[in-house]
């Protein structure tokens, strides 16, 4: 069978996947964004570290910490999703694994990704609290 | 996949990984991916901080009460040596998508930088933690 196509057949589909750019920016951007954002939550967690309860509800009710605590949140679990992406893409060979654990990996970090930012606000915005 | 044409040559392989001679920028390499994968974990902690933030001062102080034992410090400080080498990886994967750093002697420098960076910044940021409290 593969004598009968020709050479523009048998070359076509294996070329780039003209696709994933998006991605590429995408990890850069926010690695960027995290260059700051982490060095000011390492500085943020040693104070945290020793303010209790009562100290990191008056920490996150600052609008300064609460938007820089969603955008690491933002900036976080993107990076982490398309970082995680491309250990799946590069390590798992068979289809179907590699699908489910992609979108084992994309729930994981949506779901973090809304899970925090909506405890944050709920922080911020109502003072704590159960 | 491309069909074989009868009588071609084999395509050529890159070497298996046992081939490779360890040299530094293979291991910053890998060590990128490993702490990648670590700091993954430790944005999840981050995650529960807030989770455990919003549920109250008891579920906040439970938590606290666990990332302060033994193995939740340990757990701790691996997240900070990750985050701190992903950083200084990160910065220079920055470096090399403007064109920079891909001679050999600048690659091997910047690789032992980062390595020692992730080490030096992490026992600091413990020192004054440590110090601190």
């Amino acid at each position: 069978m593969t004598g009968y196509r020709t050479p523009l057949g048998r070359a076509r589909g294996l070329g780039s996947a003209k696709d994933g750019v998006g991605r590429f920016i995408s990890e850069r951007v926010t690695s960027v964004a995290l260059l700051f954002l982490v060095i000011w939550g390492v500085r943020s967690a040693l104070g945290l570290s020793r303010a209790g309860y009562a100290g990191a509800v008056h920490w996150l009710a600052s609008p300064v910490n609460a938007a820089l605590m969603v955008l690491l949140a933002v900036a976080g679990f993107l990076h982490m999703q398309v970082g995680m992406a491309v250990v799946v893409e590069d390590y798992i060979e068979k289809p179907s694994t590699k699908a489910v654990l992609l979108l084992i990996n994309a729930f994981v970090c949506w779901a973090g990704l809304a899970l925090t930012v909506v405890c944050l606000l709920k922080v911020a915005l109502s003072g704590g609290g159960a | 996949m491309a069909d074989a044409t009868p009588g071609a040559r084999p395509r050529p392989l890159s070497p298996h990984v046992m081939h490779w001679r360890w040299h530094v920028t293979m291991a910053a390499s890998i060590l990128t991916r490993v702490t990648g994968v670590g700091s993954y974990i430790g944005l999840l902690l981050v995650a529960g901080w807030a989770l455990a933030l919003a549920s109250g001062p008891e579920a906040y102080d439970d938590y606290m009460g666990l990332l302060g034992s033994i193995p939740g410090q340990i757990l701790l400080f691996g997240f900070t040596l990750a985050v701190f080498y992903h950083l200084a990886a990160g910065v220079r994967h920055l470096m090399w998508d403007l064109g920079k750093g891909y001679l050999p002697s600048t690659a091997n420098a910047t690789a032992w930088v980062a390595i020692i960076f992730a080490l030096v910044a992490s026992v600091a940021v413990w020192a004054l933690y440590l110090l601190g409290s």
